[in-house]
């Protein structure tokens, strides 16, 4: 029979609110699409079929849901920098930009634990921990980097004065030789990023077993009672200590020092 | 030696002269405004300007080039664009077709950008080597970056044709032995007008030059200074193939029955769809055809560094850095591999380093769910 050594009482933490799941779906899918779509249009298979070109609109089509996956991409990823400043604290900006030294400590521990692979020790974060927050900052700019990129290319196509802003894009690059080349390679990073963002999130839930999978279902994770102790007592010291937020009127949550961006 | 400065003939005398007829004139006329993307009545501006202007003067030097530039322009579709254009406009200096040579040729240039100071139009066809002083050009004496440099002082505006004087085609290619250098990065404080291809159409730089001399001004110019006229569409968007590539019907060999069909050249490397360029509409000699349509893709003549964005015949470019015949996706599908093994590896190291929190977690699990 199997044995454990503690029986863990849980406690159940409102993480994800429903935008953020709605973000996080969204940009899923619409990443899929976009990888796949892109992936063709840069290596069109052999689709051939005796009908004449006329009739057919097959490859309009792959680039039609590029084009409007992009666009989904693009608001959706406004929607999620907008809600970085109003959204619960786990959605908060400060989770995802090194802004004091704490940050940085948690990403080595983060690093030494999950990474490294200490032995039978783990790491407690309610919301991202410190590099999950740091790595989705790096995706944030490549985001950025593939919507400008994106846009430059679809510019000469599109008579919106959105996309046209964009005309300046290719002059960066030498020409769309280069423009596309980099939109094409920057594919290649949200690949790997998919990939080792579904292993980790296996991996939480495998060694912890606190529902990270399902947290971006229902929004809820579920931590042990004493860690959830621990964890308010640590960040009733921070916001206790902090002189400012006597002086801020709701509990500091809106306050933008370094000292507050500790997560 | 001095010359009395006599009244210069306008185009139109110049090209009654050659014995062309008022209705030859007219023809081209109506040609090249149609070329320029004029409207009906811009016909009449380009003949009264013609019948009205005197000669524009104009120095046509020569760098590091093939002259190809020279040969498009004078095979343009109507021969008075050769007879006039070229043969007068060039006659104050240019080296390939000046009857005088040697110090008669260069005394000529030096009296017309004395006597035509800030009015001459200086084309210039060919980059400029800058590497040990510029040694690798040097034409009577002097250098190529100090002949610019003397001939751009004085000019109008500057036209730079073709590839090279644009953005250093092939002699700015990798390694750039020369360091070739388009004209842009030599010359500043003068309008500049880049004309690239390599080369460019003949009608699209006549077009250019008789827009300057109808309008007085240069023609409108897009974000990198190259007429809009001419270089506001990829080859793509006028491609007559383009509904094959609509609908995914693509030659995968140049030997394949989609070739015969005619079908999309994309798949074997063609760079239409990344070249601003008027090949699909102007075309080539005389109208008569133009790369895609006999059958071999674009691959991008009129862009910045098309030879160091091969290979011709693949649609995605080696990746800078990487070697040899690698693209995005070889290097991508190489670095997925890499993560794969890794996130294999890591899973596998995680059931030894995390062994006791996983057990614990999956007998509290087992456990409850024996008891209920």
């Amino acid at each position: 029979m199997a044995t454990h050594t503690a029986t863990h009482k849980l406690r159940r933490v409102f993480v994800w609110e429903l935008p953020v799941r709605f973000y996080h779906w969204l940009n899923a899918l619409v990443i899929v699409a976009l990888c796949a779509t892109g992936y063709l249009i840069g290596n069109p298979p052999a689709f051939l079929s005796n009908a004449e070109a006329s009739d057919q609109y097959l490859f309009g089509w792959i680039r039609f849901i590029h084009f409007v996956a992009a666009y989904l991409f693009f608001f959706n990823f406004l929607f999620r920098l907008y809600w970085g400043f109003v959204g619960n604290k786990y959605a908060d900006w400060k989770n995802f930009i090194p802004t004091n030294r704490k940050f940085w400590q948690e990403m080595w521990e983060v690093i030494k634990i999950d990474i490294f692979l200490q032995k039978d020790k783990e790491h407690l974060s309610v919301g991202h921990n410190a590099l999950a927050g740091f790595i989705y900052f790096l995706t944030f700019l490549a985001f950025l980097v593939q919507c400008i990129t994106g846009f430059g290319l679809y510019a000469s196509m599109s008579d919106w004065w959105f996309a046209d802003m964009f005309v300046w894009v290719s002059g960066i690059f030498g020409g769309e030789f280069g423009l596309r080349n980099w939109h094409h390679a920057a594919m290649w990073f949200f690949i790997i990023f998919a990939m080792v963002h579904v292993y980790l999130v296996f991996y939480h839930d495998y060694v912890e077993g606190r529902g990270e999978i399902s947290s971006m279902g229902g929004g809820w994770k579920f931590i042990e009672d004493e860690a959830f102790e621990k964890e308010k007592q640590r960040q009733n010291v921070e916001k206790t200590t902090h002189p400012r937020h006597r002086q801020l009127p709701y509990g500091g949550r809106r306050c933008w020092c370094a000292f507050c961006a500790a997560p | 030696m001095t010359t009395t400065p006599t009244r210069r003939p306008t185009y139109y005398e110049e090209i009654r002269q050659k014995g062309y007829s008022r209705r030859d004139f007219m023809k081209f006329c109506s040609i090249i405004g149609a070329y320029m993307g004029l409207e009906a009545t811009g016909v009449a501006q380009v003949a009264n300007a013609l019948q009205k202007n005197t000669r524009v003067p104009v120095i046509w030097l020569h760098f590091q080039e093939c002259t190809c530039c020279s040969e498009s322009f004078i095979r343009s579709s109507h021969p008075i664009v050769a007879d006039i254009l070229l043969d007068k406009i060039s006659l104050d200096y240019t080296e390939t077709l000046m009857a005088a040579s040697g110090h008669q040729a260069e005394a000529a240039k030096a009296k017309t950008m004395k006597d035509y100071h800030g009015e001459y139009i200086l084309c210039v066809e060919g980059s400029v080597p800058t590497k040990d002083d510029g040694v690798y050009c040097c034409i009577g004496g002097k250098s190529a970056i100090q002949v610019l440099e003397e001939a751009a002082e004085g000019a109008k505006a500057i036209i730079a044709w073709g590839s090279c004087a644009c953005n250093g085609c092939v002699q700015a290619a990798h390694p750039n032995p020369t360091t070739a250098t388009p004209i842009h990065k030599l010359v500043s404080g003068k309008p500049i007008i880049k004309v690239p291809g390599c080369p460019p159409i003949g009608e699209v730089m006549a077009g250019v030059i008789i827009h300057m001399i109808t309008f007085g001004r240069l023609p409108e110019l897009d974000r990198v200074g190259r007429p809009k006229a001419f270089y506001s569409k990829r080859v793509h968007d006028t491609c007559y193939r383009r509904p094959f590539y609509d609908a995914g019907l693509f030659v995968e060999t140049f030997d394949d029955e989609n070739a015969q069909k005619g079908y999309c050249l994309y798949k074997v490397g063609c760079k239409g769809p990344m070249t601003y360029n008027a090949c699909g509409v102007t075309k080539w000699n005389n109208g008569t055809s133009y790369p895609i349509q006999s059958g071999h893709g674009c691959f991008g003549c009129s862009e910045e560094n098309f030879w160091d964005n091969g290979p011709i015949y693949r649609q995605m470019a080696n990746f800078p850095g990487f070697g040899i015949e690698s693209n995005a996706d070889e290097i991508g599908m190489v670095a997925a591999g890499a993560t794969a093994v890794g996130i294999a590896a890591h899973a596998i190291a995680t059931n030894f380093r995390k062994n006791k929190l996983i057990s614990n977690v999956i007998a509290e699990g087992k456990d409850a769910e024996k008891e209920l």
